[in-house]
Formats: C-alpha cells, structure tokens, sequence
C-alpha cells in the first residue's frame, strides 16, 4: 500500500466546509455533523455491506463459545477430512477437529491482531507526522529519513525480517506488523500537518501564548484525525492479510491456534482432495479483509470534502 | 508558484541547469542515506537473530575453544559499530555471505533465483496493465453509474484477496480440476533441465535454443501463477487510472472538446488519456515494486523457484545471510523502481521542469 501514501495524503487534505444551519453548542455541531455523515455513509450500500459484516465478525468474535458448534481444539480422528455435512458445516480437518468452529474461534485472533496493532500504530504514526510536520527543520529531516526506509520495504518483506530476528508467534507477528505499518499513517499526518501550520488560527492561537504541546493536541491532531481514521481503517484490511501471509508461511500464530492463515497453510498438503480445509479460512480472510476496505473506501469518500 | 514560473517564455535561464544538478544531487543523497539506513535496518535484524551464528558453524558438540574461536573469527567481540563497518565492507565487495541452504555465496544464490521471479513478474505486470487501465478508463467515464460501483467492487475484491488463497484456489481448480494449467515448478518436470540457462529467463532462454516444447510447457506453468499476481496489480492500476482520468475529464479544455463536438471516443482516448500517461507510467513502475511481495507468497504457493521461495526458505531454516542478503536486494530494488518512477516523471512531464 504504501506508493499511494503520498498521492493520497496530497488528495485528501481537509479543506474547511461550509454548513448550513446554526448548531448552539460545540457538541450539537459535532453531533449534526456526526449525523450527516453517518447517512451519507450508510447511503452507499457497499459501505453498508462492509459495517454488517464487520459488526458480525465483532459478535462472532464476541460470542464464539456460543456460535461454535464444536471444541475448536477437540480432536476426533476417525471424523478426520469429512466433506461438509449438518454436522461439520464446514467439513473438518485432518485431526477431526470442526473447521466451523475453528474459523469462529479463529476471529478473535484476527480481531486481536488487528485491533493491537491499529492501537499502537494510530498513536505513533500520528506523533511522529504531526512533530514532523509543525515543527520542520532537522525534526522532520531526521523523522522523514527514517519513515523513507521503513517504506522502501515491501511491509511484508520487512514484517518476514522482523518476525525472523524476533522468531515466530502471534505476540511477534503482532510486533513486526506494528513495525511496518506506521510509517504510512506518519506520512499522511505530516502532510496534513504541512497544510495547516501556517493557517492563521495556528498563527493566532501561537501569538495568544500557547504552547506547542497544545497547540498540536487541540489544534492539530484533531484536523488530521479524520484522514488518519480512514487510513486506518483502510490499513485494517492489509493487517488482517500481512498477518494471515505470516500465518500462512507459519510464521505467525503457531499450532493449534486455529488462525485463518494458518489453518490455510495446514490444509494445503490436503487441498487436492479436502478442498474445503484451504477454501474456508480463505474466504473468511476475504470477506473480513473485504469490509475493512469497503468501509474505508465509503469513509474515504465521506471525510473528503471534495467529494459533495 | 515562484516568481520565476511567470517568466517562463525565457528558455535556457543561467543557473536552471545548476539547480537541476543540485536537485539531482540532493535526491542522491537523500538515496544514499535511504541505503545506509537499509543497510542498518538488516544488520540490527541480523543481529538481534535468536539464532546463535557461530553455533550453526561448530554444531552444537563443538568444545569451548573451537566456539570462542569462530566466535572471534567472525568478529562479534568486537563493538557494533566495528562489526557494521565490516558488514558495509564486505557487501561492497560484493560478499553477502554464505548461504547455509545452499553452500554457494548468497549472491550467487541471488543472481539464479531473480530471474525467475522477474520472468514472473514481468508477466504480471503485463496483465494488471492490460486489465487495470481499461478498467480504470471504464469507471472513470461511468462515475457513480454500475459500471463505475463494479470495477470498484472488483478492484477492492483484489485488494481483499489474500494472494496466496487465491494461488491455491487457481491451482484446485485450473489445475486439479480442469487440467488446464501447468502445477507446481518452471516447468513439467520431464523439461527440467533440459534448456542450458543462457540469462535465466526460462521463456527466452526456450525459445532461443528452439525447444518449443519446453516452451510450451514452461508457458503452461508460469500463466495462472502470472495471472493471479497480475489481478492483485489490476486492482491498484485500475483505482488509479480511474482517479487520474477524473481529474482530466473534470477540466476545461475537455469541455471545450465535447463542445466543439468531438465524439466520445476521441475525448477520452486522444485527449484526456494522454495526459494521464505519464502518471500512469510511475504508477506501473511502483506497482512492480508492489509484486514483489505478492511474488514472495505466490512463488510459495507454485513451487516457483525465485526469490521469494528463497527468501522464505532460508527465513524458516533461520538462515541470516540469506535473508539479509535477499531482504537488501529487495530493498534497493524498491528504491530504485521509486527513483526510476520520480525519474520518468521529470522526464516526460514537461510542466516538471520549472
């Protein structure tokens, strides 16, 4: 993802728009805005696929020992490779185990992974640009230089390198992907940054006294929040593929952890005749992956002002 | 804008080509510092390896003397800054190291898996260009219409795919199912070996030596696994072509072509089109970049004999000089394909040169 990071960042700045209406309170403001864009958003059906079947993943997740039909770890070996059936609805594995079960089971682990890594990423990205970009010279030289590196890997190259120095497992795989994923979010913060530094209200609000501190944190960050938020959310689905990749070449999470790439690499020695070990996790990897990038496309379009 | 941009009749001013020779400069040091920074970013990997190196030399019987010895030998009682400065220069003499897998130096190792997967990519990007740019050129025109909500579906469908799912599903059913394709390897492995490697690229190499039967086979092999990396590119060229042509079809003098009465066809094609050609030409460039990590899954999958399939292999055997070796190459080949995609811009985009 990251040769777009540039073209985007230069696409999506903010721009101020103009409302109509006279909201009285700050907050009544917020809540109006929060509205429109919520139906704007949930007019494009696409976005609104996107939001069910995140909102089923998060109670799948939720509610997993109830959804699950079986013990996602309980071994039955002469009920191995059976084909799909009321009983297995997604047939099961090579130990017997029910890959029904497995894959919901298995999306507390995707849910975990891409929830750690957003949590840790957001934060650090949004630092970095945002110092970067306000206060320049060698800040930025210094900052910029590094993200240039991390972004001349591919992130999965690079996430392999880490996991490899780090050893496998989840823990790790969580770690490396952290390690390639906030240079981006960096990026665009900075470009947004770039934009707003010399507006007059940062102009003002510096002439009043405040500090730099503040004037990022409630200035600054609060107007790169929205193209941040998107870049997230779009950045969810690469996670969610980076780790399942990782898990795949069995360097993430490990046996018997029924994570979707992994369960994908242990079915491929089976594929040919028990297609439904390697079809399964996939297509759960693709609708999860799927949503994440139809709801950041549908925000995409939402936040940019240009777009109307 | 500068002032200067205004007085832009004036070819040839005094002092432009010194700003370009000091632009070019400063862009070369940013490259060169952007390298050194690879290069430490895969020496500390290196380093912080749980992997023991020197036990992986002497095996695990090996007495206290015989380990501190290699231990010494291959210098990691020296300061890290030291052991660096070593590392810098025996890559600049070319030397990666051995590679534990395969016995030969990992550049060596190097220069016979990488055109394998260049061969490889280098199809893909034929078909991601060939699928991505009418579909882009396609939605663009649409915009907001059926046809425009498609091709995005399509194109966030390739994005969403995890590569080396899709790999596997092409195989079941192309291959396993339907017979179509070639399986796992370059080639069946009745042809291995049968054509002497002249530059590597088996599909030249073929077809110079006159095996068209190896060429066929080889052909066979490398169309699904090309094809499926292919539509992972499809899906980036094809988002970004349809922004391109957007950003054209909005202005003016697009206006004044339909005006004037010039069909469609023409509008599209003659006009706004080849002004989004040179955008398109960096995009294709970074893309290529891009298929570099959908190569390391699918060569996984296919049994392909390149450079991702080496990289993963030694990654799993812990191999460090193989991973750090193929982790730079891969490394500088981002950077350069990002130097070449800046390069064609300033070349063919006129409005470039202030």
């Amino acid at each position: 993802m990251s040769p777009i990071a540039p073209t985007l960042a230069s696409v999506d700045s903010p721009g101020p728009t103009v409302r109509a209406g006279q909201p009285e309170s700050r907050a009544q403001a917020l809540l109006l805005d929060l509205g429109r864009g919520l139906r704007r958003l949930l007019r494009n059906p696409l976005t609104v696929s996107g939001v069910v079947v995140i909102a089923a993943l998060l109670l799948v997740a939720l509610f997993a020992p109830w959804i699950a039909t079986h013990d996602p770890l309980l071994q039955n070996l002469s009920g191995a490779l059976r084909p799909p059936s009321a009983a297995h609805w997604f047939g099961t594995d090579e130990f017997g185990r029910d890959i029904f079960s497995r894959l919901v089971f298995g999306a507390r682990i995707t849910l975990y992974i891409v929830t750690l890594v957003t949590v840790v990423v957001g934060p650090i990205g949004l630092a970095v640009g945002v110092t970067s970009g306000y206060f320049g010279g060698w800040v930025d030289t210094t900052f910029m230089r590094i993200t240039d590196i991390f972004i001349s890997f591919p992130s999965l190259v690079l996430a392999l390198a880490f996991v490899a120095a780090l050893g496998p497992g989840l823990d790790h795989a969580v770690i490396a992907i952290a390690l390639t994923a906030w240079p981006p979010i960096a990026r665009l913060a900075r470009a947004e940054t770039l934009t707003l530094r010399k507006a007059d209200f940062i102009v003002v609000a510096q002439l009043q006294g405040a500090s730099s501190l503040r004037i990022l944190l409630r200035h600054i960050v609060p107007l790169c929040l929205s193209s941040v938020v998107v870049r997230l959310t779009m950045n969810m689905a690469t996670i969610i593929l980076t780790a399942a990749g990782l898990g795949f070449l069995g360097l993430g999470a490990q046996a018997p952890l029924p994570e979707w790439g992994a369960m994908i690499s242990e079915g491929r020695r089976y594929m040919m005749d028990s297609w439904w070990m390697v079809a399964t996790p996939g297509a759960a990897i693709l609708l999860v992956s799927l949503a994440f990038n139809l709801l950041g496309d549908g925000l995409y379009d939402v936040l940019d002002p240009r777009s109307e | 804008m500068s002032a200067t941009s205004i007085s832009a009749p004036l070819p040839r001013r005094p002092g432009l080509r010194a700003r370009q020779i000091r632009l070019l400069g400063q862009r070369l040091f940013s490259v060169l510092l952007t390298l050194l920074g690879l290069l430490l970013l895969t020496f500390m990997i290196g380093r912080v390896m749980p992997l023991d190196p020197v036990l992986s030399i002497v095996g695990p019987d090996a007495d206290r003397s015989t380990y501190e010895q290699v231990y010494r030998q291959l210098g990691l009682d020296r300061p890290l800054v030291v052991q660096f400065g070593y590392y810098l220069r025996d890559l600049l003499h070319g030397d990666f190291g051995n590679a534990l897998l395969t016995g030969h130096p990992v550049t060596e190792d190097l220069a016979r898996v990488l055109p394998a997967t260049i061969e490889l990519a280098t199809l893909a990007i034929i078909v991601g260009t060939l699928l991505g740019v009418p579909l882009g050129v396609f939605a663009a025109t649409q915009r907001g219409r059926i046809g425009d909500h498609a091709v995005r579906l399509v194109s966030l469908l390739g994005h969403s795919t995890p590569i080396f799912w899709f790999g596997m599903m092409g195989l079941l059913v192309f291959y396993a199912w339907l017979g179509w394709a070639g399986g796992a390897g370059r080639v069946d492995l009745a042809y291995d070996g049968l054509v002497k490697p002249m530059t590597g690229f088996l599909l030249l190499d073929s077809a110079l030596a006159g095996e068209w039967e190896v060429l066929g086979s080889a052909l066979k092999h490398v169309t699904l696994p090309a094809c499926i990396l292919g539509l992972h590119s499809m899906a980036y060229i094809s988002r970004m072509t349809r922004s391109f042509m957007l950003s054209q079809l909005s202005q003016e003098y697009i206006l004044t072509a339909r005006v004037k009465g010039l069909p469609e066809r023409t509008v599209i094609w003659r006009h706004a089109f080849r002004n989004i050609l040179v955008q398109l030409l960096t995009i294709v460039a970074l893309a290529y970049g891009g298929l570099l990590e959908g190569a390391v899954l699918i060569e996984t999958v296919f049994g392909w004999p390149g450079f991702g399939q080496y990289l993963t292999s030694s990654l799993l055997l812990g191999d460090m000089n193989a991973v750090m070796g193929s982790v730079l190459v891969v490394g500088v080949v981002f950077v350069a394909l990002n130097l070449l995609s800046d390069a064609l811009y300033q070349v063919f985009d006129p409005r470039t040169r202030q």
